[in-house]
Formats: structure tokens, C-alpha cells, sequence
């Protein structure tokens, strides 16, 4: 059995396959099929996540990270559906399995936590049964031993007085005890995989430093993988190992979050690095990336970034380069990633 | 501290507020008063003191519930404070502001997309202003709008467009240049690159700079991202549930805060090197509510430094250093105690 244990019971996990990653995301295009050529939103977007591997994608607004989030998830809002590629988890393929079946592994395997908790919690139930739902309807606990579970999950995110918060309604609670909720609901049936879109954004810097350790203690404690969606590079590298940077719906960069902050192989990434404000290096000047992200219906040809790039050279606009391994662990999908050489500090 | 009435000593300020408060709620009708029980204010601001020189950028830092917005709200007066004084460029702003008033205080807002006009185009927005408030004569409203719009990276041909055809990038260079319009004093930008995106919040932040040492520009700058504001400010000050607890030079602040709320806040904030901080100044619990202030210091509850002096005495803002004032009563002890991966000074 694997090491997951919730608060009441090692769950009934399938068994771990091996020799496969926990997840594996090939080749996956989202978009809305439209009566002419569908508008691709996410293109061939490739990873892999190993069992307690923690992954964070980056990228900005548009960028497609959240809907390769909600794809993996069975979660995309109408009429954005997967248009083609495999979302396998632990070996099954996640895309073709029956509704039903995949609902199932919804709770007790993969959990999600959103961005905003007050959308995301029922507001006229009481969060001790919201959190209590989940393992009643897939550990077969009776309601008392759920409601007991709830309680020991919200002490365990860090909730004082538990016992009674339980019984509040979302409303009357505030955003980061709001936010501890979704998560104590998310790892209330000890999932192997938690998906996170941008949990924290919406909180104060001192509740998201709390909640971000919550999430890195859980995962510790239960060798919970990890993909960890948001905007913030800094955010990244507090809570994730692995890194993937999107751009215009695709992957442009990968590796781990060291390597990739030290040495950034793709100019996109470097772009990244040099805009944002680095509160270690306040002598540094920021450098803006020119132009703006691309229209998603009207792409150009060749590379997306090639219109914004400091590196472009001709046969930039004529291919896309393909995510290519340009060191050990390392993937960039640029042709000009050789000439990326600097370290940055 | 500074009273309402104008010392001699006091340094040049375009802007200066003086015990300034504002409480919200309390029954003001009768009827409400028999409908409901007895009366809660909530006190959004308990007492502020803050003076923004000539040509600085001073950022206004704190958690959702301090009162920076509330503040800003009353600087520019479209919120009218229950007690204390604000003087613009040395004159008492009346609390309905006039035209004149009203100019030398501009706003930039947080959300581009809400507070730009939909149905007029870029020309018409800033042409009513110039006209409106006579900054050139009717012949030479339009150069002057093209000079507006080069000003914040814009080019002439956006004069005939709506908002609706802006990125938001762009869309907060045009709230730029419609402040800039009436050539104010001081310009208050309420986390102006908080909806931006990190490539595109580099080039605004450009543009404040730029226009700080440019137009000589004094600006009051929200946000709550210490990263932007240790990049761009001259002083920081730093709000906690309605009250200013720390004012400081920027390099100060971050390099000895003096203040065990600032070291917190500092110690928070996601850092982009391998060394991540953990020494005993992550705060428990969040800030409590503005209906329930605690007694004593404010941050007693949440301070790890707290003893038995800070919950029976209130402390107010002392001087602690050179430009330097801080509203605790350990603010020596802190000083001992040195911040870990702490940044370099810079010049």
C-alpha cells in the first residue's frame, strides 16, 4: 500500500503502478471546435509528474496554464474541451475512462484547490460537512466518523478551534481560513496528486507564506505530488522542485526550478527572470519584455515568441520549434537556446 | 508629534495629513437604531500622521483591512475623514473638495478595466479634461493630448480609440496620462500594477519612476508587493488596522526594520533564491478585525516579541532613528536581533 494516510483510514488506493509516471500529460491541445479550424487554446502541451515530484507551471495571463490545469482535472468550462493528446493517471488514460469512473478517482486520487475559495465552497452549507462530503462518498465513512475526520483535517491545515469553525458557514469565515478549508477538503481523502491554481493570489503576504508551508508540510508528510499552477517565479521557488514555463498555450521551457532560475534557456524564461522585481536584488534594473502576448485566435507562424524576442533570427518565424532537450533534465523549445549561456546571479 | 497647527520646523510636504481618522457605520437614523442592536463602528483609520515631500515616491504598504485604500480615498477626497486635517501644498483641503483642490490630488486606481470610460475615446477623455479645467486654450487641446500621450509611451494615433482596444498594460498609461492631464502635485496610485502581469507591471513601474524624476512628481504609491516597493520608493510607510506603525527611507525599512510587524511582513515575502527565511517572525492567525481592535498595542496578539508593557499601553509613533519612526515599544530590542538574508543596502 502506498505511504497516503488521511487523518481515519489508509484509503483504498489502487496500487501504485511501476515503471510509470503518477502523471503524464502528452501532446494535450484544448481549445473550443469552432464551424472553421477549432481555436487551439493549449497546443501539444507535454509533462510528466512523478509520485511526490512537486511541479510548478508558470506562466501569464492567457497563457493556458490554467486550462491545462482544468484539463487534467475533467474541470474546463463550456465550450473549451480537449481537442486531442492523453492525460494518463498512474497509468490509466484519464480522457477515454467513463465519466463515472473518472468522477471516482476525483477525491480519493486527484484533488484540486482554486484561486478564489468563496466561488469554490458552497456558501449555504457548513464547512465542516462540505469537507466531511468527500469521505463519506469515497472512504464509506458514516457521517459522525466523516464529521470527525473534518474536524482533525481543519486542526491539522492549522484552524483554531476547530470543532466550532466547523460548523460555519463559508461567509463568516475569513479568506485564509477560507482557503485552509478548500485545502483541508482537497487532502481530507488523502489524494496521491494536488492540483493548485494560484492558491494563494487572492491572500495577504503573511497568510500565503502560512498557507504555502500548510501545502508543503501536507505533501511532505504524505508524499503528495504536486502541480502547482500561478504567475508569481518567487511563489515557485518556495514551494516546487520542478518547473514548466507556458507561453501562447505552450510548454517553452522545463527542468528543475534551481537550474532554470540560474540559467534560464529560453528567452521567454530569461524575460520572466529580468521583468519581475527580485526583492535579493533591489540594485537590479528591470527590463520589460517588448509587445504583447500574442491574440489566441491569430497566432503567428513559427515560434509565438518570435515577435518579442531579442534572440530572433530568421528561421524563427518560419518553424515552431519543438520542447527539445538542451541539457540533462533541461527542455527548451528554441532553436537559438545554444546562444542562452549567461548565468544570471 | 505634528499637531494641526504649522510649525516652523516642518519639513516641505505637498501633501500632509494630521490625526486624521475615519469611522464608518454607527446608527445614524433612528429607525436603524430601534431595528437593530447596539451601534458597531469600525474604525478604518485611528489617527494618522504622514507627510509626502516634494518629488518622492512613498509607498503606502499593509494587509487588506489596514486602511490604505481608505486613506487614499480621503487624500483625494472622494471620502470625507470624521476627524483630523489633510493640506495640500500647505493649504487646508476643504472636505468637499473644489476644482482646484480636486486637481492637485489625481488617482491612478488599481483595476484599468473598470476605471477608464467604455463609451468615449481617448481624445474626448483627456480634451474634457483639459477643457474642464482650462489647462490650455481650446486651439491646443489636441497637441497637448498628444504630448500627454507620448509622456506615458503612447503614440498619436490612439487618440480616436476606446479603452475597450487597450491591453491593460496600456490601459493604465492612459489612467496615467488622464492624471497627468490636469497637472497635478500628487499623483495616488492604488496598487496600480497589482492586475498587470509581471513582464508588462515592469514598464509601468518604469513609467512612475521615470515620472518621478521627469516632472518632479510627488507620488503616493499602494501596494502590497515589498518586491515593487523596495524597487521603486523613496520611504516606505507601513499600515497595520488603521494606524501607520513604521516609517522609514526604503533601505532602512528593509534592511532594519524597527517594527515587528515590518520584519514580519519582510520575512514573508517569496523569495527568488534558494535560501528560503524561518526564524520565529511568521506571524499566527491573520489581522484581527477593524470592528475589535485589541487593546493595548495593536499587534500584541501577533507579536512574538510581546510582553506584558505592550498589552496595557498603546504605542505611538516615536522617532527610533534618523528619518525613521516606529509604533513599538521593543523597537530597541528588534534592533538586535538581525535580518537574516538580509538585502544589500542600496544607494
Amino acid at each position: 500500500m502506498s505511504t497516503v494516510q488521511t487523518g481515519a483510514t489508509a484509503s483504498g488506493h489502487q496500487p501504485l503502478a511501476t515503471g510509470v509516471p503518477l502523471l503524464r500529460v502528452h501532446d494535450l491541445s484544448v481549445g473550443v471546435r469552432s464551424t472553421g479550424r477549432p481555436v487551439r487554446i493549449v497546443e501539444d502541451v507535454s509533462f510528466d509528474v512523478d509520485p511526490g515530484q512537486r511541479m510548478g507551471i508558470v506562466g501569464e495571463s492567457g497563457s493556458g496554464k490554467s486550462l491545462t490545469l482544468r484539463a487534467i482535472a475533467g474541470l474546463l468550462p463550456k465550450p473549451v474541451e480537449v481537442l486531442s493528446g492523453a492525460v494518463e493517471y498512474n497509468g490509466a488514460d484519464l480522457l477515454g475512462m467513463p465519466a463515472k469512473k473518472r468522477r471516482a478517482l476525483m477525491g480519493p486520487e486527484i484533488a484540486m484547490i482554486f484561486q478564489e475559495p468563496m466561488t469554490a465552497l458552497n456558501p449555504v452549507m457548513r464547512v465542516g460537512d462540505q469537507i466531511a462530503e468527500g469521505p463519506r462518498r469515497h472512504l464509506g465513512l458514516s457521517a459522525k466518523a466523516a464529521g470527525d475526520l473534518a474536524v482533525q483535517m481543519m486542526a491539522r491545515t492549522g484552524i483554531p478551534d476547530p470543532a466550532r469553525r466547523a460548523r460555519a458557514y463559508p461567509h463568516e469565515l475569513s479568506g485564509g481560513l477560507r482557503q485552509r478549508i478548500m485545502i483541508a477538503m482537497a487532502v481530507s481523502c488523502g489524494p496521491r496528486l494536488l492540483l493548485c491554481d494560484e492558491p494563494t493570489t487572492a491572500l495577504d503576504v503573511t497568510v500565503q507564506l502560512q498557507v504555502l508551508r500548510l501545502l508543503e508540510r501536507l505533501c511532505e508528510d504524505t508524499g503528495t505530488s504536486l502541480v502547482f499552477v500561478t504567475h508569481d517565479l518567487a511563489v515557485v521557488n518556495q514551494t516546487c522542485s520542478e518547473l514548466a514555463v507556458m507561453y501562447a498555450g505552450h510548454i517553452v521551457e522545463s527542468g528543475r526550478v534551481k537550474d532554470t532560475f540560474r540559467q534560464p534557456r529560453h528567452p521567454y524564461t530569461r524575460g520572466l527572470l529580468e521583468s519581475a522585481p527580485d526583492f535579493d536584488r533591489p540594485d537590479r534594473a528591470l527590463v520589460p519584455i517588448p509587445g504583447f502576448p500574442p491574440n489566441v485566435s491569430d497566432r503567428p507562424a513559427g515560434c509565438p515568441f518570435a515577435p518579442r524576442c531579442g534572440y530572433v533570427r530568421a528561421h524563427c518565424t518560419e518553424a515552431v520549434p519543438p520542447l527539445a532537450e538542451v541539457a540533462p533534465g533541461r527542455l527548451a523549445a528554441c532553436f537559438e537556446s545554444d546562444r542562452l549561456d549567461e548565468v544570471l546571479a | 508629534m505634528s499637531t494641526a497647527v504649522q510649525e516652523p520646523t516642518l519639513e516641505p510636504s505637498v501633501l500632509r495629513v494630521s490625526a486624521l481618522t475615519k469611522r464608518y457605520g454607527g446608527h445614524s437614523s433612528w429607525l436603524s437604531r430601534l431595528t437593530s442592536g447596539p451601534s458597531v463602528a469600525l474604525k478604518a483609520l485611528d489617527g494618522i500622521d504622514l507627510h509626502l515631500r516634494p518629488g518622492e515616491v512613498l509607498a503606502l504598504v499593509g494587509e487588506s483591512g489596514s486602511g490604505k485604500s481608505t486613506l487614499a480615498k480621503i487624500l483625494v477626497g472622494s471620502a470625507t475623514p470624521t476627524s483630523g486635517e489633510v493640506s495640500v501644498a500647505g493649504q487646508p483641503a476643504p472636505a468637499r473638495r473644489d476644482k482646484e483642490s480636486s486637481r492637485r490630488v489625481q488617482m491612478v486606481f488599481q483595476d484599468p478595466y473598470s476605471s477608464l470610460n467604455p463609451r468615449i475615446t481617448v481624445g474626448k477623455m483627456l480634451s474634457e479634461l483639459l477643457l474642464l479645467h482650462r489647462i490650455v486654450p481650446r486651439s491646443e487641446v489636441r497637441a497637448e493630448s498628444v504630448r500627454l500621450l507620448n509622456l506615458v509611451g503612447l503614440e498619436e494615433d490612439v487618440l480616436g480609440a476606446y479603452p475597450s482596444q487597450f491591453s491593460g498594460g496600456q490601459r493604465q498609461r492612459l489612467a496615467i496620462a488622464r492624471a497627468l492631464a490636469v497637472r497635478p502635485d500628487v499623483l495616488i496610485a492604488d496598487e496600480p500594477v497589482s492586475a498587470l502581469d509581471v513582464s508588462v507591471q515592469a514598464t509601468i513601474l518604469e513609467l512612475f519612476a521615470t515620472l518621478r524624476s521627469e516632472l518632479g512628481l510627488s507620488i503616493l504609491f499602494i501596494a502590497h508587493n515589498l518586491a515593487v516597493v523596495q524597487h521603486l520608493a523613496d520611504r516606505v510607510a507601513v499600515m497595520y488596522l488603521g494606524r501607520i506603525v513604521e516609517v522609514a527611507e526604503t533601505s532602512a525599512l528593509f534592511s532594519a526594520p524597527r517594527h515587528p510587524y515590518t520584519r514580519a511582513l519582510i520575512d514573508s515575502i517569496p523569495r527568488m533564491t534558494e535560501t528560503s527565511v524561518n526564524d520565529g517572525f511568521e506571524l499566527d492567525g491573520e489581522p484581527p478585525s477593524p470592528y475589535d481592535v485589541p487593546a493595548g498595542c495593536r499587534f500584541h496578539p501577533r507579536c512574538p516579541l510581546a510582553s506584558e508593557v505592550c498589552r496595557e499601553n498603546d504605542p505611538p509613533l516615536l522617532t527610533v532613528g534618523r528619518a525613521h519612526e516606529s509604533a513599538c515599544l521593543k523597537a530597541d530590542e528588534l534592533a538586535d536581533i538581525p535580518v537574516p538574508n538580509a538585502p544589500q543596502e542600496h544607494a
